[in-house]
């Protein structure tokens, strides 16, 4: 007697989307792929926004940036929204222990009033930067053109209210939760010299049409010349305070800006390989925003840190400036 | 230091609003631009209640929680050819109306909160968009992976991102939320926040998720039930918004009013897809078009409105109509589906004989004596062997953009033609309600992309249908559309469950 044995494998029909299978070919997709390419809408709009009439919903037009395909600034994470709450969760989890350390410890009676000084007047008013650098995203995910980029930049606009929020529990840590830190924080950035240019310049920022432009203001030279000053050059300045302590409190910073950069800098690359004309309209923003954030900055760091801790920013600024191919 | 220990309200409001502030150096209207064009008077936006309180790191947290168990569901679904449990091969016709015609309002809900969470000057309506934003992001992709297996072994599933923005019926969500992102920030919050997250969402969300826990179908339960704790933060920003808007000035009554009345019919007419979806396309039934209606409107919404009514808000216009919709529209919007389902992305046909007495038991009034007579009639001439498709092409109602197949409410022999004259040319409308949106706002309306014009005008493509159906729209003619007897489909299907 012979058992004829059925095998059970099912054939699929199809291997994707069309419009996957259309950009890579019948093949089985990845999860980011199916969840980013051709999501948003791209003709046949019924009505022009009452808000902007002279664009439709979605428009390519709303930057100077020409793209012939605004799918070619893929993420090179792969975030689509499951990825993402996954990755920022692990890092959310360490910090989490390491503010648990903090305030089990007591550790913010050990420093001197000189550091928590300095904190209150240098280091949390940046959550004021970060509020603006969330803005500045949503800007750029409600009129960029694309989900490729505008899930990245939502992604890293909540990115930036979680930072603010890490900011202010610095402070609350510091006050023992009355909020007595964050107010005195706000107060110099309202008010003390040092930190107007900077004020100025984050209000400026928020009125920039072109989302592009100030997208790029914001992640290429605002950050990378904050990062640089506030988190890797005044944790040495910290350190020889006695406040090496704080470095834990800063490690989720440090470490987002590194994962953040990865993404940028291939946004960039990608923008400027596209046409002399991309990278020249890059070139004259990252020049003029350069000019713009170090006068800006000048004051607070001249009081903050060494002279030539500018300069070295700019350097690392420059670095990236180069890697992403932003020549004039 | 004497200060006190902050307690969670104000800890949260350090958290998020505490971190904008008063501008100097730039007039904030150049931030902030959108704020004021639709009338709407904001006197204090501190005077906004925060409706849920989220941090960031918790955000993460919770939601990546979420997530792991979702795509671990999705996962097993794929390894165990999950798909072979649904009740049968129609069944999967609902979701693939899901994903062609709901899915891409997910992602315009996610633009659209991007946008106003931006556009707000008040820091804490705007994280609460922000919040909901990337949730509504979440939802449309969650939902593209959730079919994403379902799409290796059924047509239709496949081109629905391209279809979305050609597809004639297709046009009737995708207007709607055009039609809410094109208006101002206000506007928007109160047509998707309000009407459609509170007042409306439990007609779109329980239909679909009780459908697909009713028929089998885990990965469209599944994430329709991890959405839910999303959904409950979304309604309570719909409930802020209104009562804000209502508490800041006694001007905003007014144009508070006419938004509920336009989208609350803009609404219903969208639901009617869903209507069909609930009688006809679920091979095992949940309820009733009618009793949906009934609980989730008429029930929850009475209650809301009667609350609202010290503010001077009274029901939305035109809700005695829908009182008498509710006995009709599931029937006829099928039967529209039914003739031009040589047109469609997805299968039709006639209901089986249990389920015509069901729709007697659950229709008594009106099924037995407009409806039943057309479906003997059809099952009559199928046996013949004639299935009969409408190839005339269907005149659209400019508002709603339904073909114009409803019918008069109090005669359903008569279809409800109402037309207005604007500059010189005539608009044409399937209701009371459509013509009083259109007479509101002509020169929003006049611009509508209506399908059928379109193709009348030779912007899609071919000069025949055909053409237009296969190089335009990219259907796969033969597979995608038609009846569900004798297609592709409904083939695999009998292969796969071994029967002839
Ligand atoms: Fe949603
Ligand atoms: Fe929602
Ligand atoms: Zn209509």
């Amino acid at each position: 007697m012979t058992i004829e044995i059925k095998t059970s494998t099912l054939e699929p029909v199809r291997n994707t989307f069309a419009n996957i299978e259309r950009r890579f070919g019948d093949k089985p997709a990845s999860r980011y792929q199916e969840a980013t390419y051709d999501l948003q809408a791209e003709t046949n709009f019924h009505y022009r926004p009452l808000w902007q009439p002279e664009f439709e919903l979605n428009d390519k037009n709303r930057t100077k940036i020409v793209m012939e395909d605004w799918y070619a600034l893929k993420d090179p994470r792969q975030f689509y929204y499951g990825a993402y709450v996954q990755q920022r969760a692990k890092m959310q989890e360490a910090a989490e222990s390491s503010y648990w350390l903090f305030e089990k410890r007591n550790l913010a009676d050990y420093l001197s009033d000189d550091v928590k000084n300095l904190l209150i007047t240098y280091l949390i008013p940046l959550r004021h930067i970060e509020n603006t650098a969330n803005l500045n995203n949503m800007y750029g995910c409600a009129f960029g053109y694309g989900t490729a980029i505008t899930q990245a930049l939502l992604y890293n606009a909540m990115d930036r209210l979680g930072i603010a929020q890490y900011l202010s529990r610095i402070g609350l840590m510091l006050d023992g939760n009355t909020g007595q830190s964050l107010i005195e924080s706000k107060q110099h950035w309202m008010e003390n010299p040092a930190w107007q240019g900077i004020r100025a310049l984050c209000e400026e920022m928020t009125t920039v049409e072109d989302w592009f432009e100030v997208v790029l203001a914001q992640n290429l030279v605002m950050d990378t010349l904050v990062f640089n000053l506030f988190y890797e050059q005044l944790d040495g300045k910290l350190a020889a305070m006695g406040g090496r302590d704080i470095a834990m409190l800063t490690e989720f910073m440090q470490a987002w800006n590194k994962d953040v950069n990865k993404w940028f800098d291939s946004v960039l690359k990608t923008v400027a390989s596209e046409s002399d004309e991309n990278k020249a309209l890059l070139h004259a923003w990252t020049e003029k925003w350069q000019s713009k954030v170090l006068d800006a900055l000048k004051p607070v760091i001249q009081e903050l840190l060494e002279p030539e801790a500018l300069d070295l920013a700019v350097a690392e600024l420059e670095k990236r400036i180069k890697k992403a191919g932003i020549t004039a | 230091m004497s200060a006190k220990k902050l307690n969670l309200k104000d800890k949260y409001r350090l958290l998020t609003r505490d971190l904008d502030w008063e501008y100097s150096y730039v007039d904030r209207k150049k931030a902030f631009p959108y704020e004021e064009f639709e009338g709407i008077k904001i006197t204090d936006w501190s005077k906004w209640e925060d409706p849920f309180r989220l941090t960031m790191d918790a955000y993460w947290k919770y939601q990546a929680e979420k997530e792991k168990k979702l795509y671990a569901i999705f996962d097993a679904f794929a390894q165990n050819n999950g798909h072979l449990n649904v009740t049968d091969a129609r069944y999967v016709n609902a979701i693939k109306i899901f994903l062609t015609g709901v899915s891409p309002l997910e992602y315009q809900a996610y633009q659209g909160y991007a946008h106003v969470g931006r556009q707000f000057g008040g820091a804490g309506a705007r994280v609460a968009c922000q919040m909901q934003s990337i949730d509504e992001l979440r939802h449309v992709q969650t939902q593209i992976h959730a079919m994403s297996h379902y799409n290796k072994y059924f047509d239709g599933f496949q081109d629905w991102t391209h279809m979305h923005d050609r597809v004639w019926y297709l046009s009737v969500p995708k207007s709607f939320f055009d039609d809410a992102r094109s208006a101002g920030p206000f506007e928007f919050l109160i047509a998707i926040s309000f009407s459609f997250e509170y007042v409306l969402t439990n007609l779109l969300f329980v239909p679909f998720m009780s459908g697909a826990a009713h028929n089998g179908d885990m990965a469209t339960c599944t994430f329709g039930f991890s959405a839910q704790s999303d959904e409950a933060r979304h309604m309570t920003l719909g409930l802020e918004i209104i009562k804000f808007l209502l508490e800041q000035h006694e001007d905003n009554v007014p144009i508070v009013q006419k938004w509920i009345d336009k989208w609350f019919w803009r609404g219903t007419r969208l639901l009617s897809i869903v209507a069909m979806m609930m009688d006809y396309m679920l091979p095992n039934k949940v309820m009733s078009w009618k009793e949906a209606w009934e609980v989730y409107f008429e029930e929850a919404g009475g209650a809301l409105f009667k609350d609202l009514a010290r503010y001077g808000i009274r029901m939305p216009k035109f809700v005695e109509v829908t009182e008498k919709e509710k006995e009709h529209v599931s029937h006829q919007a099928w039967w529209i589906f039914y003739n031009y389902g040589h047109a469609a992305g997805f299968h039709t046909w006639i209901p089986s004989d249990e389920e015509l007495d069901w729709l007697s038991e659950k229709y008594p009034d009106t099924f037995d004596k407009y409806y039943r007579p057309r479906w003997e009639l059809a099952k009559k001439m199928e046996a013949e062997g004639k299935r009969f498709y409408s190839q005339a092409l269907p005149q659209l109602c400019t508002t709603c953009q339904i073909p114009m197949g409803f019918t008069k409410m109090d005669d359903p022999t008569q279809i409800a033609y109402r037309s207005s004259d604007y500059e010189g040319e005539k608009y044409h409308f399937c209701s009371d309600g459509c013509k009083h949106i259109f007479d509101e706002e002509p020169e929003k309306y006049v611009q509508s992309w209506l399908p059928v014009h379109q193709i009348y005008q030779g912007n899609c493509g071919g000069a025949s249908v055909e053409e237009v159906l296969r190089d335009y729209y990219k259907l796969n003619l033969g597979a995608d559309n038609l009846d569900i007897k004798g297609s592709p489909d409904e083939q695999r299907w009998k292969e796969w469950k071994g029967v002839a």
